[in-house]
């Protein structure tokens, strides 16, 4: 086999044998559909004991394949992996010995109680009974369920979950800690908590953590960073050095007479910038290596104020996968063309959402208690909240996929809880997770749709053409779309979602697990639709996302908690902890106050 | 190492047991079926043709023709309806209001004063063959009783040469539920044993929760033991429930061993649950798994088991498939069992059949379970 | 709008042509079924193993050994030489049967006195027990008559002309597989259409079509359209199946057999949604359909007859509407219907189908979370 060389050398001894893990040219090949994927493309590795290894990467980047081949639970096509010195594809049992696991959904049985998972997992761990009780009061207090042990572990929050899922894989403590997406579909607080145990275990007692995440803001919170790239190593060492690299290419621009979209717009197309986003009322600006913030101005932008911004991972990541994909000498994908001018500015005022007095009750419990807000037209919102919130109940509501208890729901001139199905057809929607029917070709779902929307003859093909040609869908039109990629299949929900180029948009997690250059792209779209008038209505949990927002409201228990701008809403809680607070502070400190209001627990999603 | 692979097996034998007591539909699998199956059959479904509806069509009256139907309804097998012509009694037979009629023509009497031995027309209703079999040994032993009386009553010796003495053992009154009822208990057992087991292991597939399983130190025959043993225990439990109700609520008689009966269903449990767990490594979604398992368990427990149609009859292929299916021979020892007793030359060789069978697909199932994901 | 629904019919089909799954669920499970049932499932006796127990070693009595061993449906295994040995052999189920004649059978015979024979049945499968009897009945009568035409004795005063209609062989094959038809249309059509909804649920998709401008009737129609196609075309191929394959005649021709069909496989799609909409899952549709389809066989006339049940029950199969496809297949099969005899049949099942369907459409928007 013909040996690469080995890409990245963590600093490391040379003596490898009692490195937690080391990883040797590791390639793991699936098959989807006809296509043979490699998940893992000779990964190669070593890491130091003691610390937080933090395995980064979006979707489909090959995070939990090579989980389950650190475990045991598949094996390599070829390559080697070794825990501490022991080989997992000769001794699995031994590995396991010495390892704890938490899957995805942590492994829970949630038709046990929190104390029946713990007894289950010492049993299989092999605790001693005598030494069950102690152990057990330091993980319910470090774990903060030690009120909830009666309780079904399937009746517990999302974050309460993955605190007694990490409970349970560490009863008997391991030497190393794999945490698969410990903190998917978790809420800012619970994710905070969980950094906060797992710092503990890796400072207070030595072990070593291997933790995976589609979280690029996670990659800050750990000691040394994998990055992971649709089956590759793009990079590998402690977060520092990948915002060393980004040194002095930051920036935050604003221009006081144009809009932030239209600035964010003509920044991306500017060359020699490698990323710009908008952030607030502002524009986040990476530039490519070497380049000078001057050409800003030069370009024409004249009245733009330009100051440095302190570098983030993403930036590094961004950089990272754009030099690849020249590299390939692939147009990158956010290619800045002005994306979807789907359709002329409507012509009727007003085409706004309104909402008052919403109520919505699910037997004793009001999933969504009184709450009301605007959307006017041509505006980007934002529904944030933890799960059980409230803001998946009323978005559905929104859609007319849930009748309201009271209240009342006006999009543009109908009342969506009596309009008639004409009303839905000015309606695009895009379910979480892209939900369009994995069976059929992409080409199949345009037809569908299109046609689903009333879209017939002449201007149904048309349709279908511009959303083949708009959203790069061409090349793919036969595939089966449940085999795509998952950025492919954001892309080809959005274009059905907008056969019918509809009036409002609403989007349910749009973005989840894509990578980050997809996510960019899918954005600029969203923005280029609310400036020909589409008003936009999105659910999201990256608080990043809720930068990209006009104004976004902040759900915790049915109830509105804040609503305004993310520049208001992050002043807000401006003091002197936090003198520039993220969004992610702002949201803590939101749901903390509410909590700390209110001594009920949130109940389950 | 021995006591920590009993305190594995402990723990996870306490969370299967947990798990069934609050799955709602390991409780709908475990009992709400066997319960809708039992009612179904000790209520619902007989094979006994009893008050057939049956026409009479009498053209001329008389004496004679009156003792002859006098037959009829004096039988507990029919239910007689007069008919004034055979046109109406044939329509009646074709919108099924009767079961079959008697036709007596209009020189019935006259050709029996004269000695010329009048036909009597029976027709059934063909379309289903069973039924119309039965009615017409009904009809052809009522007019054997009568042609036997009418001689008696004349003094005359019977015309009839042969006089046949029906004598059926083991079920006197050939009640169709004291065969069904015992048979059923087959089928209720496959349910849990091969249907509920496969369904539960491959949620543990879907949930995500198996491969939490597989990295702490359970080896694989650890977790299969942890499956047999509860699923083992609610089966026997299913077993002692369906012949209670068999026995007391349907007054089915059960002349054998219990002991025997225990022996035997423990036998058969463990060939289910073997082919439950076979089925669940292959398929590791409950859809494909519940598919597999009704193709391969329950289809064949109820068609291929002898518990309704007789094997004996079935066309040779499909004679030698009934061999791989291990309901057949818990079928018939549940049989001989409830009506015969404990007939060892029965019991014997479908005991050891039983035996194979539990050996061979735990063990098959064993081999094919690998702590692996891949 | 019907070019939506034809949208949503397309859609449909593709999506259970396309998924490996959906297709095994359309072709496995019913091709298994018509083999299982079609040579399994039979009350007709063939080869049913019996012994003699001869004490009379007459040639009278040879002869109705003869008569017996003539016939298809008994096969001798064991000739008798004392009555212990019938216990045994019962006792073990090598033999269903046991003709004992008695030694005074031909001195009986030859002096008018009505001559005895035993006929001992092993009655542990009660339906094949009675079945037995009346075959060996049959047989003994037979022998009657011809002994009685031979030796010139007086002929029994009335004699009986045993006629079947419609079967006149009184195969059961033609009872059974007739009635595959309907059972097989079924299975599928409830699986098809109920896994339907609960796996667009599952998916996702469902929200994404209620949320286009299509209503819950062309939804209903989407949904509704694919699995009657699919119901009527599993039913022409089993009914090719039972017509060429296993010879059964179709005598009432195709008019009465297909409206029958059509209204039973719409009363199965509307249960199949309505099974659909209240599930949440795949599995729990499965389970669903399951958990009326076991009832809905039992109780149906497919194996054991109507009008053995209790009257509540018997009540209860009015609600049933396997229980008219039955008659109206079976009818069209073997007789000549006329259309308003079948009235009573097609009436009630075309009302399940619109009660059934109505409460469908009804679920499709009321159903929370």
């Amino acid at each position: 086999m013909r040996r690469a060389a080995l890409p990245y050398a963590v600093a490391m001894p040379p003596e490898t044998e009692g490195a937690p893990l080391v990883l040797e040219q590791v390639t793991r090949r699936f098959k989807i559909g006809k296509r043979v994927v490699a998940a893992l493309d000779s990964v190669s590795a070593t890491t130091a004991p003691g610390l937080v290894i933090g395995l980064i990467g979006p979707d489909g980047a090959g995070k939990t394949t090579l989980m389950r081949l650190i475990a045991g639970l598949l094996r390599a096509d070829s390559g080697a992996i070794r825990v501490f010195g022991t080989d997992v594809a000769a001794a699995p049992l031994k590995v396991q010995g010495m390892i704890a696991y938490m899957p995805q959904r942590f492994g829970l049985y949630e038709d046990l109680s929190v104390q029946e998972n713990l007894d289950l997992y010492a049993d299989l761990q092999g605790v001693a009974p005598e030494a069950r009780a102690t152990r057990y009061g330091e993980l319910l207090h470090m774990t903060g369920l030690a009120a909830f042990t009666t309780r079904l572990a399937g009746k517990l929050s999302g974050g309460m979950k993955q605190k007694l899922g990490l409970a349970c894989t560490l009863i008997q403590p391991p030497r190393l800690l794999l945490l698969d997406e410990p903190t998917v579909g978790v809420d800012p607080v619970s994710r905070r908590e969980l950094w906060a145990i797992v710092d503990h275990l890796v400072r207070g007692q030595g072990m070593s953590v291997l933790l995976s995440t589609a979280y690029l803001d996670e990659a800050e919170r750990c000691d040394e960073v994998l990055l992971l790239h649709e089956g590759k190593l793009i990079g590998a060492g402690k977060p520092s050095q990948f915002t060393q690299a980004m040194a002095g290419r930051s920036f935050q621009v604003r221009a006081a007479n144009m809009s932030k979209r239209a600035l964010q717009g003509a920044l991306s197309r500017l060359p020699g910038v490698t990323d710009a986003i908008i952030q607030g009322a502002a524009v986040r600006m990476v530039l490519d290596a070497g380049i000078h913030p001057g050409i800003v101005r030069e370009s024409g932008l004249t009245d733009a104020v330009i100051t440095p911004a302190p570098p983030r991972f993403e930036d590094r990541f961004i950089d990272l996968l754009k030099a690849k994909a020249a590299a390939a000498a692939i147009a990158p994908t956010t290619s800045a063309k002005p994306a979807v001018a789907a359709r002329a500015p409507a012509a009727q005022p007003g085409m706004e959402i309104q909402v008052s007095h919403l109520l919505k009750r699910f037997g004793d419990f009001c999933a969504v208690d009184d709450i009301s807000f605007t959307v006017a037209r041509g505006e980007i919102f934002g529904l944030l909240g933890a799960n059980g919130a409230g803001k998946s109940t009323t978005f559905r509501m929104l859609c007319g996929l849930l009748p309201a208890t009271s209240g009342s729901l006006r999009v543009g001139s109908f009342n969506l809880r009596t309009a008639a199905a004409t009303a839905r057809g000015r309606l695009g929607y895009m379910a979480q997770k892209f939900s369009l029917y994995g069976d059929l070709s992409v080409l199949q779902n345009l037809r569908f749709f299109s046609a689903a929307y009333g879209l017939t003859g002449a201007k149904r093909n048309a349709r279908i053409d511009w959303a083949l040609r708009e959203f790069e869908l061409a090349p793919m039109r036969d595939a089966t779309s449940r085999d795509l990629p998952l950025g492919f299949k954001q892309r080809m929900a959005l274009a059905c979602a907008l056969m019918h180029e509809p009036d409002v948009l609403f989007l349910d997690e749009p973005t989840s697990g894509v990578d980050p250059l997809a996510r960019r792209e899918f954005w600029q779209r969203i923005n280029a639709l609310a400036d020909s008038g589409v008003t936009v209505l999105v659910t999201t949990h990256f608080m990043d996302e809720a930068e990209y927002c006009d104004r976004l409201v902040i759900m915790g228990q049915g109830k509105v908690l804040a609503e305004g701008t993310s520049e208001s809403l992050k002043s807000a809680c401006r003091d002197e902890t936090h003198p520039d607070p993220s969004m992610e502070d702002a949201f803590v400190a939101l749901i903390e106050a509410d909590t700390a209001r209110s001594a009920a627990p949130v109940g389950a999603a | 190492m021995k006591a920590g692979m009993l305190m594995r097996l402990r723990g996870l034998i306490r969370k299967e047991s947990l798990q069934i007591l609050r799955d709602p539909s390991s409780i709908a699998i475990a009992f709400l079926l066997p319960a809708i199956l039992l009612l179904l059959f000790g209520y619902g479904v007989s094979l006994d043709a009893k008050h057939v509806a049956l026409g009479i069509v009498v053209e001329q009256p008389s004496a004679a023709a009156a003792s002859f139907t006098a037959q009829f309804s004096n039988s507990p097998y029919f239910a007689p309806r007069n008919f004034p012509n055979a046109a109406a009694a044939q329509t009646a037979l074709s919108h099924e209001t009767i079961e079959g009629f008697v036709w007596l023509r209009a020189d019935f009497a006259r050709r029996l004063a004269a000695g010329k031995s009048p036909d009597i027309g029976v027709y059934v209703d063909g379309i289903n063959a069973n039924n119309a079999r039965l009615v017409e040994n009904y009809v052809q032993q009522s007019w054997a009783d009568w042609i036997t009386s009418q001689a008696d009553l004349a003094g005359a010796s019977n015309p009839l040469p042969i006089n046949v003495e029906p004598r059926i053992w083991f079920n006197p009154a050939v009640s169709s539920r004291d065969y069904l009822v015992p048979g059923l208990i087959a089928v209720i057992m496959t349910l849990t044993g091969a249907l509920l087991t496969a369904l539960v292991i491959a949620r543990e597939w879907e949930r995500g929760t198996m491969e939490a399983l597989m990295v702490t130190r359970v080896s694989m025959h650890e977790i299969l033991i942890s499956k047999v043993v509860p699923y083992f225990l609610l089966g026997m439990g299913g077993m002692a429930v369906s012949v209670t109700i068999a026995v007391f609520l349907f007054g089915v008689p059960l002349y054998g061993s219990l002991l025997v009966l225990t022996l035997a269903a423990g036998l058969f449990m463990l060939a289910s649950l073997g082919m439950g767990l076979l089925i669940s490594t292959i398929a590791k979604n409950q859809f494909v798994a519940g598919q597999i398992a009704i193709i391969t368990t329950f289809l064949p427990a109820f068609i291929l088991s002898g518990f309704i149609f007789d094997i004996g009859s079935m066309p040779a292929p499909i004679r030698v498939i009934t061999h791989i299916v291990a309901a057949r021979y818990f079928v018939s020892i549940l049989q001989s069992l409830f009506l015969a007793g404990t007939v060892w030359p029965v019991i014997w060789p479908n005991l050891l059949a039983l035996l194979l069978m539990a050996i061979f697909f735990l063990g098959v199932a064993r081999l094919a379970a690998r702590k692996r994901l891949d | 709008m019907p070019r939506r629904v034809l949208a949503l019919i397309i859609k449909e089909f593709l999506a259970i042509l396309r998924d490996a799954k959906s297709r095994m669920v359309l072709i496995g499970p019913p091709l298994i079924q018509l083999v299982v049932f079609g040579y399994a499932a039979s009350f007709d006796l063939n080869h049913v193993p019996f012994a003699v127990y001869d004490q009379d070693r007459s040639v009278a009595a040879q002869d109705l050994v003869a008569h017996f061993t003539g016939s298809r449906a008994f096969t001798e295994v064991a000739s008798l030489k004392s009555d212990h040995e019938i216990k045994s052999l019962i006792n073990s189920r090598q033999v269903e049967m046991v003709l004992v004649i008695d030694p005074r059978f031909s001195r009986d015979l030859l002096t008018g006195k009505a001559a005895p024979v035993q006929v001992i049945v092993d009655g542990r499968n009660s339906n094949t027990a009675l079945l037995i009897l009346g075959y060996a009945n049959t047989i003994i009568a037979d022998y009657s008559q011809q002994w009685a035409a031979t030796h010139g004795l007086p002929s029994p005063p009335a004699q009986l002309d045993p006629r079947a209609l419609f079967n006149p062989n009184l195969d059961s094959h033609w009872f059974i597989i007739p009635g595959i038809v309907a059972l097989l249309t079924q299975v599928v059509t409830l699986l098809v259409v109920g896994l339907s909804v609960a796996r667009e649920r599952e998916a996702g998709t469902f929200d994404q079509i209620l949320v286009t401008p299509m209503r819950p009737l062309d939804i209903l129609l989407g949904k509704s359209i694919p699995g009657l196609i699919i119901g009527l075309a599993e039913g022409s191929v089993i009914v090719l199946a039972t017509v060429f394959w296993f010879q059964v005649p179709l005598h009432g021709g195709l008019a009465p057999l297909y409206l029958g069909l059509l209204l039973f496989v719409l009363a199965n799609t509307g249960i199949g949604l309505m099974i659909s909409s209240l599930a949440a899952t795949q599995q729990q549709a499965l389970l669903g359909a399951f958990l009326f389809m076991v009832p809905s066989i039992i109780l149906s006339g497919f194996a054991t007859p109507i009008s053995n049940m209790p009257v509540i029950v018997q009540n209860l199969t009015w609600l049933n509407p396997m229980r008219y496809a039955l008659v109206i297949i079976r009818r069209s099969f073997l007789e000549h219907p006329s259309f308003t005899s079948l009235l009573a049949q097609y009436l009630p099942m075309a009302a399940l189908a619109l009660v059934s369907l109505a409460a469908a459409g009804w679920l499709f928007r009321k159903r929370a979370v």
